[in-house]
C-alpha cells in the first residue's frame, strides 16, 4: 500500500514536471494559465497524498490553502487581468523550440544529480522528487529567461513557487505553518503588485514586451 | 512591557495610518513622528540590553544578541533620520508635479511598512521569517521604485522585482533544505527554523544539505545584497526610485540582507568545520569589488555611480565575513555601520544637489559650493569619508580589512588596493568638478535643511576616533560570534 | 524450437498478415463516421490489395532494379517486425533474431529503401518526399529509441519478449516514466505511420504530402505489396504500443490455451486503439511541416524525461 502511495507520489511529482516542460514551450497565455492551474492541482494533489499518509493535519492545512491560492485566486486573477490588458489571445514568438527542450533535458540531469546525494538523507516518503522540484525551478527560470512579455514572465515565476512547495513538501513534509502562510501572503501581495506594473507599463509602452524595458545600460 | 514590541509595532501602525491619510499634507510630519518613535523603541531597547543582555520575545520567536542588536538601532536611526531628510524633499517633488496626493500616500504608507520589514527581518528568531520578510521588502519597495512612473523607473521596478524574486526563491530553496537538515536533528519539527535551536545543534547538521543549502542561500540573499553577478537590479532601481528609497535600500535593505547570510553562514560553518563558505563569500566579494569599481568609471549618472560604490562596499564587507576571525569580523561591523551612515548621507546630498540641478547627469551638475554651501561639502565630505580617507571611520575599517587580508589572503590585497584606488579615482574626479566647477545658476534663496547630513558625518567621524565600549563590544562578541576561522 | 512455438510464430505472422488491413480498415471507417460520412466499410482494404495484385505494374523508364526490390524489402522488413513483436504470446522462436534496438533498425532499413526508390525515378515529389521522410525519420528514431530504453531499464532486458513477459508480471505498480513513454511512443507512431497531426494519408496535396509523395509512382503489385506494408507498420506500432503499455491478456511459453484467448484479447484491443487514433485524427488538425520537428522534439523529450525519472525514483 505505501508503495502504491509513494508511486502516486512520484506519479503528481512526474506530471508537475512535465507541465513545467510543456510551460516553457507554450506560446499561448490563455494556455500557459491553464498550465499553471493544472500544475496547482497536481500540487495540490501530491499535497494531499502526502497528509493522507503521514497525518499530518498542518498538510491539509497547506494543501488547501494551496487550492485556494493556486488553483482559483491566482488563475482567476490571471484570467481578469489578460481580460483587461486585452492579451487573451497573444501568442508570443518563441525561439527555437526544440533548442529550448534540449537546454531543459540538461537542467534536469544537472538537478537530479544535484539533489541524488541529498535525498538520500530525507526520510521523508516524497524524498525522490526533491530532485523534481529542483529541475522544475530550473526550468521555470529558464522560462523566465526565455519570455519577452511580462505575463509570462510572472507566470514562470509563479511556477517557480509552485516548485519550491513541491520541494518543501517531498524534503520535509511542508515549512511550519507561520512560514507557510507569510510565503502565500507575498505570493499573492507579489502577483497584486505585477498586476498593477503591467497596467503602468501598458500605459507607458502601449505593450507588455518586456523588450522595451532594455534601455537602462552601462554604457 | 518588552520594547521590542514597540520597535516593529510602531512602523506597522505607521504604515496602517498612513495608508489612511498618507496623502494629507500633515502626513510627512506623521511619518517623521513614527519614524522617530521607532527610534525611541529601538534606543530603550538597546539601554534595556545594555542592562540585561540578550533577549527572547514572543515565545522565542524573536530575539536580540549582539550581531542585531546594534543593527536595530542602526535601522531605526537611518529611518529617522531619512524620514526627516524626505519631510523637505519630498514637498519639492510634489510642488515640481512628480508626486501626486495618491503617490504620496502610497509612498509614506509604505516607507513605514518597508522599516517595519526590515526591523523584523532583523529581529526574529525564524528562518523562514526571515525569508518572508526579506521578500515583503522588495515588495514593499517595489512599487515605490517606480513611482515616477518614467518608462526608466518602470524598467527599474520590474526588473527589481522580478530579479530579486527569483533570487529570494533560491533563497526559500535554501531555506527549504536547512529545514530539511535541522528536521533530522531537532525532534520537534515546528521549532527546527529557530535559529538559536539551530546553532545549538549545527554540529550536527548533515553537512551535504547544508553546504547545498548555503549555496542557494548565499546566491539568493546575495541577490539582495547586491553581490556580482546578481547585481543588475541594484544600480537602476537607486537610481530611477525617489532618492529617501535610493537611500534606506542602499543603507539598510543591503545590510539586513547580508545579516541574512551571515546568519547562514555561521550555521554553515558550525556544520561544515571546513571554510567553505567563507571561501564562496571571499569570491564573491572579490568579485564585486573588483567589478564594481571597473564599473563606476562608466558611469554618467550621480545615484547609479553610487549604487555602484555601495555593490564595492558590499563586496568588500563581504570579503571582510568570509575571511573570519576576531579582527576581520570586526572590521566587517564597523565598515556595515559607517557605510549605513555615510552612503545615505551622500545621498541626502545627491538628492538635494539633483533637485537644484534638475537632472542627475553629472556633466550638468555644476559649482555645488555656489549654489548651496552645505549640500556642496556634504557631498564633500560624504564622498571622502565613504573613499575612506583618514579622519573618518571607512580608513579604520578599511585599513583593518587589508591588514587581515595581507596576513590570511596575500595575494587578495593587491587586487583589493587596486579596486579601492580605481574607485577613489573615478568618484573623486567625478565630484569634484559637481562641488568646485564653474556654474551660472543663481545661489539658492534659503539654504536647504542639511541636519541629516551632518549628523551622520559626525557620527562617521566620530566612529574613526572612539567607538563607544559597549558598541565595541557587541562588535567582539558578534565577531566572536560569527567566527570563521 | 518447441512445437508450440513455432505454432504461435506462425500464427503470428499469419495474424499480422490478416488483421493489419483489416486494422486499417477499422480506423479508415471510423474516421468516416466521425466526419459523418458513411464509410467504405472495414473490407475496404482487402477489396483495394485484391485490386491492385490483379493489376499490371507499370515501372517508369529510369527506372532501376532498386525501384523494383524496395517494395519487396519494405514488406520482407515489415513481416520480419511483426514475427519479432508479441502481439499473442511471448514464445516466439524468431525473438532472438532481433530485440527492441535492432526492430528501430529493421524500420529504418525499410524507410532507407522506399526514399531511395522514391529518387531513384527522379521526379520532383519523389526526392521532397524522399527528403521529409528521412527528416521524420532521424527525428523519431531516437525519440523511439529512448522509449525503448526506459521499458528496457525497466524490466532489465532490450529482448522485446522478456520486456513484455516482465511487464505482463510485475506486480501492480505506479510507472511514471512508464506513462511518459507511452506518451512519447503514441507521438512518434502518429509521425512513423503518416498519421494525421504529421501528414494526412488521405492527401494528394503536394505541399503537405510526405508518405504519399514517396509512392506517387507505384501501381499494380508494387504498390499492393507498399500499401500492404504500411499497413502491416501500423499493426506493428500498435502491437508494440499494447504489448510495452497494456500487456494483459498475452500469453505465455507452454500455455496453448492462453494462445487461443490471446486472439480475442489482441482484437479487442486493437479495435479500441484504432478507434482512437480515428479519434484523435479527427480532433486535429494537420501541422505544417516546420512544426513537426518541435512536435518529434517534443516526444524525444518525454522519453527522455521517462528516462531520467527512472533513474530518479527508481520507478
Amino acid at each position: 500500500m505505501s508503495a502504491l502511495i509513494s508511486q502516486l507520489i512520484n506519479l503528481f511529482a512526474s506530471v508537475i514536471l512535465l507541465l513545467a516542460f510543456a510551460m516553457l514551450s507554450q506560446r499561448r497565455i490563455i494556455n500557459l494559465i491553464h498550465l499553471y492551474t493544472w500544475q496547482g492541482l497536481a500540487v495540490v494533489g501530491s499535497t494531499t497524498v502526502v497528509a493522507y499518509v503521514t497525518h499530518q493535519p498542518h498538510l491539509y492545512y497547506s494543501a488547501a490553502l494551496t487550492l485556494l491560492l493556486k488553483v482559483l485566486l491566482i488563475p482567476y486573477f490571471l484570467h481578469r487581468l489578460i481580460n483587461r490588458l486585452n492579451v487573451r489571445w497573444d501568442i508570443e514568438t518563441l525561439f527555437n523550440i526544440p533548442t529550448l527542450m534540449i537546454i531543459g533535458i540538461i537542467l534536469v540531469i544537472f538537478a537530479f544529480n544535484v539533489a541524488l546525494p541529498i535525498s538520500r538523507f530525507s526520510d521523508t516518503i516524497a524524498h525522490g522528487t526533491l530532485g523534481i522540484a529542483l529541475a522544475c525551478i530550473l526550468l521555470s527560470f529558464l522560462m523566465m529567461i526565455t519570455r519577452a512579455k511580462a505575463v509570462p514572465q510572472v507566470i514562470g515565476f509563479l511556477s517557480m513557487e509552485n516548485a519550491l512547495f513541491l520541494a518543501a513538501t517531498s524534503a520535509t513534509y511542508g515549512m511550519p505553518m507561520v512560514v507557510e502562510l507569510g510565503i502565500a501572503l507575498d505570493v499573492l501581495v507579489g502577483i497584486l503588485i505585477s498586476g498593477v506594473f503591467m497596467f503602468q507599463i501598458r500605459e507607458q509602452f502601449d505593450s507588455l514586451d518586456i523588450r522595451h524595458l532594455e534601455k537602462l545600460k552601462e554604457d | 512591557m518588552n520594547p521590542l514590541y514597540f520597535v516593529f509595532g510602531i512602523p506597522l501602525l505607521g504604515g496602517l495610518v498612513l495608508a489612511l491619510v498618507g496623502h494629507r499634507n500633515y502626513a510627512r510630519d506623521i511619518n517623521v513622528a513614527f519614524s522617530a518613535a521607532s527610534f525611541l523603541a529601538a534606543c530603550v531597547l538597546t539601554a534595556q540590553v545594555i542592562a540585561d543582555g540578550p533577549l527572547f520575545a514572543l515565545g522565542k520567536q524573536f530575539f536580540i544578541d549582539p550581531l542585531n542588536v546594534f543593527l536595530v538601532t542602526l535601522t531605526a536611526f537611518v529611518g529617522m533620520t531619512t524620514a526627516i531628510f524626505s519631510r523637505p524633499y519630498m514637498r519639492v517633488e510634489q510642488d515640481h508635479g512628480k508626486m501626486t496626493p495618491g503617490r504620496m500616500r502610497l509612498y509614506h504608507s509604505m516607507y513605514q511598512f518597508f522599516a517595519f520589514t526590515m526591523l523584523v527581518a532583523l529581529t526574529t528568531n525564524n528562518m523562514g521569517t526571515l525569508w518572508v520578510t526579506m521578500e515583503a521588502a522588495t515588495l514593499t519597495t517595489v512599487l515605490l521604485v517606480s513611482v515616477y512612473r518614467t518608462p526608466a523607473s518602470l524598467e527599474a521596478a520590474w526588473k527589481y522585482f522580478i530579479l530579486c524574486g527569483v533570487g529570494i526563491a533560491q533563497a526559500l530553496f535554501g531555506t527549504i533544505l536547512l529545514y530539511m537538515a535541522a528536521d533530522r536533528v531537532i525532534p520537534d519539527g515546528v521549532d527546527a527554523l529557530l535559529w538559536t535551536n539551530l546553532d545549538a545543534v549545527k554540529a550536527h547538521l548533515n553537512p551535504t544539505i547544508i553546504s547545498l543549502a548555503f549555496v542557494f542561500l548565499l546566491l539568493g540573499y546575495g541577490t539582495k545584497v547586491g553581490l556580482v553577478p546578481v547585481h543588475n537590479w541594484l544600480p537602476d532601481a537607486h537610481a530611477e526610485g525617489p532618492t529617501p528609497i535610493s537611500a534606506v535600500l542602499s543603507g539598510l535593505l543591503l545590510n539586513v540582507a547580508l545579516y541574512a547570510v551571515l546568519r547562514c553562514k555561521i550555521l554553515t560553518d558550525g556544520a561544515l568545520h571546513s571554510h567553505f563558505a567563507g571561501d564562496l563569500m571571499i569570491g564573491f566579494g572579490l568579485l564585486s569589488v573588483s567589478a564594481a569599481s571597473l564599473f563606476l568609471f562608466r558611469q554618467k549618472d550621480v545615484k547609479r555611480m553610487f549604487a555602484y560604490s555601495s555593490i564595492e562596499h558590499m563586496g568588500l564587507m563581504t570579503f571582510a565575513f568570509g575571511l573570519g576571525g576576531p579582527i576581520a569580523n570586526f572590521a566587517g561591523l564597523l565598515h556595515m555601520t559607517l557605510h549605513s551612515l555615510i552612503k545615505s548621507a551622500i545621498f541626502f546630498s545627491v538628492g538635494h544637489a539633483t533637485q537644484k540641478a534638475g537632472t542627475q547627469l553629472m556633466e550638468d551638475i555644476r559649482g555645488l559650493l555656489k549654489v548651496s554651501p552645505t549640500v556642496g561639502w556634504g557631498l564633500m565630505l560624504g564622498s571622502l569619508a565613504i573613499l575612506g580617507m583618514p579622519p573618518f571611520g571607512v580608513f579604520a575599517s578599511e585599513f583593518l580589512i587589508l591588514t587581515t587580508a595581507m596576513r590570511d589572503l596575500p595575494w587578495a590585497t593587491p587586487l583589493l588596493l587596486l579596486a579601492l584606488g580605481i574607485s577613489f579615482g573615478a568618484i573623486f574626479s567625478r565630484v569634484q568638478p559637481m562641488v568646485f566647477g564653474e556654474t551660472s545658476v543663481k545661489p539658492l534663496a534659503h539654504p536647504p535643511a542639511l541636519v541629516p547630513v551632518f549628523v551622520h558625518l559626525g557620527l562617521g567621524l566620530m566612529l574613526g576616533f572612539y567607538i563607544p565600549p559597549y558598541l565595541n563590544g557587541w562588535y567582539q562578541q558578534a565577531a566572536r560570534l560569527i567566527g570563521g576561522q | 524450437m518447441s512445437i508450440s512455438g513455432f505454432f504461435s510464430q506462425l500464427l503470428a505472422i499469419v495474424m499480422a498478415l490478416v488483421l493489419a488491413p483489416l486494422l486499417m480498415g477499422w480506423v479508415n471507417q471510423w474516421r468516416a463516421w466521425l466526419q459523418n460520412k458513411s464509410g467504405p466499410g472495414v473490407l475496404q482494404p482487402y477489396r483495394m490489395l485484391h485490386k491492385l495484385f490483379h493489376k499490371e505494374s507499370v515501372l517508369a523508364e529510369d527506372a532501376s532494379s532498386l525501384f523494383r526490390m524496395a517494395p519487396y524489402m519494405v514488406f520482407g522488413c515489415m513481416v520480419l517486425a511483426c514475427a519479432i513483436i508479441p502481439t499473442l504470446s511471448t514464445d516466439l522462436p524468431l525473438s532472438p533474431a532481433a530485440d527492441a534496438i535492432a526492430l528501430v533498425g529493421l524500420f529504418a532499413v525499410a524507410r532507407v529503401f522506399i526514399s531511395l526508390a522514391a529518387m531513384d525515378i527522379g521526379t520532383a515529389f519523389g526526392s521532397m518526399g524522399a527528403r521529409r521522410e528521412m527528416l521524420i525519420g532521424f527525428l523519431a528514431e531516437p525519440a523511439l529509441l529512448s522509449v525503448f530504453f526506459t521499458t528496457s531499464l525497466i524490466s532489465h532486458s532490450t529482448a522485446l519478449t522478456s520486456m513484455v513477459e516482465y511487464l505482463a508480471h510485475k506486480e501492480f505498480a505506479i510507472y511514471p516514466s512508464l506513462a511518459f513513454a507511452g506518451l512519447a511512443f503514441s507521438m512518434v507512431s502518429f509521425a512513423e505511420n503518416a498519421r494525421v497531426p504529421v501528414d494526412n494519408p488521405a492527401t494528394h496535396l503536394e505541399l503537405t504530402m510526405i508518405h504519399e509523395a514517396l509512392i506517387l509512382e507505384y501501381s499494380g503489385r508494387h504498390l499492393a505489396l507498399i500499401e500492404w506494408a504500411a499497413a502491416l507498420k501500423l499493426f506493428a506500432y500498435s502491437c508494440i504500443g499494447l504489448a510495452l503499455f497494456f500487456p494483459w491478456g498475452i500469453a505465455e511459453a507452454e500455455a496453448p490455451l492462453a494462445l487461443i484467448l490471446a486472439i480475442p484479447a489482441l482484437v479487442f484491443k486493437l479495435a479500441i486503439g484504432g478507434f482512437l487514433l480515428a479519434l484523435i485524427e479527427t480532433l486535429s488538425a494537420k501541422m505544417r511541416i516546420f512544426r513537426v520537428p518541435e512536435f518529434l522534439a517534443t516526444a524525444f523529450l518525454l522519453a527522455v524525461i521517462g528516462m531520467l525519472v527512472h533513474f530518479l525514483l527508481g520507478a
